[in-house]
């Protein structure tokens, strides 16, 4: 019987690497088009273990080991979604999308509004900082596909989602990015719907509901906004928006018209980044409502260095988040 | 077929490759002749189509009918209409932008490319493409990107669908001789080696990459790669189609038969400026000359009348048809309507995945009984 027949048949608590895992196995188990392409992911099981035992399971026809060359993963990709396979591509590192860049975005991206071809593929992206991966291995790219009309992007910050999103990536017709916050991989856990798990792409959620103000954010910074609004024990909503492309407008306005205030949150770099989208939705839609100009808390404009206390001074801390929330509080 | 008809213009690549695999002409012998009488009418037919249409156009954008710029093939067509000869109706392509012979081979019309050529609603991309930029997927064409040569990664992914299923179809696609010098090249070729995939790659090699001359591009010759890749690159003379046919049949079968890549690179000379607004003032006088003797064309159809018995006048009305229906056509492109603003927007994101169409195969080997192998290719998919 196939999965997508079944109900829901319970929770299991399960850390987000392990929900990014489960998803991405159901769904090669359910629908025999699903392949995953990517550098290491065969006998290896990938760089941080994603796809441990799928090749014992799925054999190395659907698991395959690419040679190092990003371009050559998402182009052939590409060709492969187009004959009706629905390619998983693992970046290794986020950052090493740079590499695959063209093919995403010149191929991948506008096959369908150009010709009327559907790319049905996701690329996963292991990305962030946090833990001394220097300039190339800490990088949060998400910004550079939101230029691109054409490509959804989500960026799952709880286990549930991880796997609910992975889910309703896999099965979307377009190329959806798919960010994964490797500071999250081991340190979130949380219960996860077993069996067949969707979660829609567009749609953000309350991860904490408030009237005061709103922390709008995605990936590991909902848990800094989370945490944070626990320790001032103030009435702070919390918005993760789970899907940047298409963003959830609706719910974004919802929540600025309700508390006045806006605070939005990223581990990204800060010009032109999704918080300068927002705060644009934002102003442009709530301003009536606003008691506040709206804020951001991101990384600065820099690379993200390699020694610890460097790194940790343009990381976004608990302690900044604190501090952008009671700036905005006393408004 | 004289020796001459089948030129191994650089015999030495296979030596210089070290890979030892045969030339063209020695893997084909086994076969009796694969053209028909028909077969060889439509192979001058698709040329001249293509010489036709591509001089509409370029009237068309002399009119100021045509926005954008303007590119072509003249000079080339013997081989996107020989290679796309050998395909298939479920075997797939990406068409570049010399390839216009390929597209018609396939079934697009040359109102079609026309229309497109001008913006039209009646375009195969209705407006949302310009010039070449176009492939219809209903024909089982993925069209090509400005960026080169970003389509043999995805004529290699098509052939790695064919391959995890055990389908016995061949993914072919062109490109120029300035692509070799490209890293996305060298992925492709890579991947599609260790993979052994079913995929044919056409190297046209026109001797200019817009105005850089061989000698810039590489210092060694570009098919000389496939043998260090581990697969075989045989050179043709491109501006004969029967070769560029047979080269590509062998390739094709090759794959089909699951013994992975090709590397084709076909000589051949780009008569026209890299776009309508390249005057071609780096190109030696005497080698137009040169090549302009080697025109595809019209040595076909001497050859049609001297060695394949057709006679002058069938040759002659043969080439008045063609013309008088690339005429119609561009009589029907001009009548199609401007698309509509407002559907510019449209588009952007799928709502369900489609299946691309078949092509159209009008080599007689796929009406005469050896389309089963094909068909079984249909049958599976569909199981």
């Amino acid at each position: 019987m196939s999965a997508t027949v079944e109900a829901p048949t319970g929770a299991r608590e399960v850390t987000y690497l392990e929900a990014i895992s489960d998803g991405l196995r159901e769904e090669m188990r359910r629908d025999e088009s699903v392949i995953c392409i990517g550098e290491d992911i065969g006998a290896f099981g990938g760089a941080f273990k994603v796809t441990d035992g799928f090749i014992e399971e799925f054999g190395a026809e659907r698991v395959i080991d690419a040679p190092l060359a990003e371009n050559a993963i998402i182009g052939s990709a590409v060709g492969a979604a187009v004959e009706g396979l629905r390619p998983v591509c693992e970046m290794q590192f986020a950052d090493f999308i740079s590499c695959g860049f063209d093919q995403l975005v010149n191929v991948a991206a506008k096959l369908h509004y150009r010709q009327g071809v559907s790319v049905p593929m996701v690329v996963r992206l292991p990305s962030g900082g946090g833990f001394s991966g220097g300039p190339f291995h800490s990088q949060n790219p998400e910004a550079w596909f939101l230029q691109v009309p054409g490509l959804k992007v989500v960026a799952p910050a709880t286990a549930e989602d991880a796997k609910g999103l992975l889910v309703s990536a896999i099965r979307d017709p377009n190329p959806v990015c798919y960010l994964e916050h490797k500071g999250l991989y081991r340190h979130v856990k949380g219960p996860v719907p077993e069996g067949d798990h969707a979660v829609p792409i567009g749609e953000a959620r309350i991860a904490r509901e408030g009237e005061e103000m709103s922390v709008i954010a995605y990936g590991s910074s909902v848990h800094l906004a989370l945490e944070a609004a626990d320790a001032l024990g103030e009435d702070i909503e919390v918005l993760d928006l789970r899907s940047l492309a298409p963003l959830d407008t609706e719910a974004i306005l919802r929540s600025a018209r309700k508390t006045g205030k806006v605070l939005v949150a990223h581990e990204a770099t800060r010009s032109c980044g999704v918080g300068a989208e927002v705060a644009a939705i934002v102003t442009e839609d709530a301003f009536d409502h606003l008691d506040a100009p709206v804020r951001r808390l991101t990384t600065p404009d820099v690379p993200i260095p390699f020694s610890p206390p460097l790194e940790q001074a343009v990381l976004p801390q608990l302690d900044d988040m604190k501090e952008a929330c009671r700036e905005l509080l006393a408004y | 077929m004289k020796r001459s008809d089948v030129a191994v213009v650089s015999e030495g690549a296979h030596e210089r490759a070290g890979n030892g695999l045969p030339r063209p002409d020695e893997t084909s012998s086994d076969h009796g002749d694969p053209l028909s009488r028909d077969d060889r009418a439509n192979l001058l037919r698709f040329m001249v189509m293509m010489r036709a249409a591509e001089e509409r156009a370029l009237t068309l954008y002399r009119q100021g009918k045509v926005p954008g710029s303007f590119y072509d093939g003249c000079g080339q067509e013997a081989i996107s209409v020989g290679a796309a000869y050998t395909l298939a109706p479920e075997d797939r392509m990406c068409i570049l932008h010399r390839d216009l012979g390929a597209h018609f081979v396939r079934g697009v019309t040359p109102d079609r490319y026309l229309a497109n050529y001008m913006g039209r609603q009646g375009g195969v991309t209705a407006g949302k493409e310009g010039n070449m930029h176009f492939g219809d997927r209903q024909l089982g064409c993925v069209g090509m990107v400005s960026m080169l040569p970003d389509m043999a990664l995805v004529a290699a992914g098509m052939a790695l669908a064919f391959k995890s299923r055990g389908e016995p179809r061949v993914a072919m696609t062109f490109f120029g001789e300035g692509s070799t010098a490209n890293g996305q090249w060298h992925e492709a070729m890579n991947l599609a080696a260790v993979h052994s995939l079913p995929v044919v790659y056409v190297l046209e090699n026109n001797q200019f990459a817009y105005s850089t001359p061989n000698n810039l591009e590489f210092a060694l010759d570009p098919v000389a790669h496939a043998g260090a890749y581990g697969f075989p690159g045989v050179t043709v003379d491109g501006n004969d189609v029967e070769s560029v046919f047979e080269a590509a049949r062998v390739a094709v079968d090759r794959a089909r038969a699951g013994d992975g890549p090709t590397l084709i690179e076909c000589q051949t000379m780009r008569m026209h400026g890299h776009g309508a607004h390249d005057d071609m003032s780096y190109v030696p006088p005497e080698m137009f000359e040169e090549w302009a003797a080697r025109d595809p064309i019209e040595r076909y159809r001497e050859r049609l009348v001297s060695t394949r018995g057709f006679s002058a006048d069938e040759v002659e009305e043969l080439i008045e048809e063609v013309r008088n229906y690339v005429e119609e056509c561009a009589a029907k492109a001009l009548d199609s309507p401007m698309p509509d603003p407002e559907l510019a927007r449209d588009g952007v994101y799928a709502d369900e995945w489609e299946a691309l169409g078949d092509g159209s195969a009008p080599w007689s080997r796929w009406a005469a009984g050896e389309k089963g192998n094909a068909n079984g290719a249909s049958e599976r998919r569909a199981a």
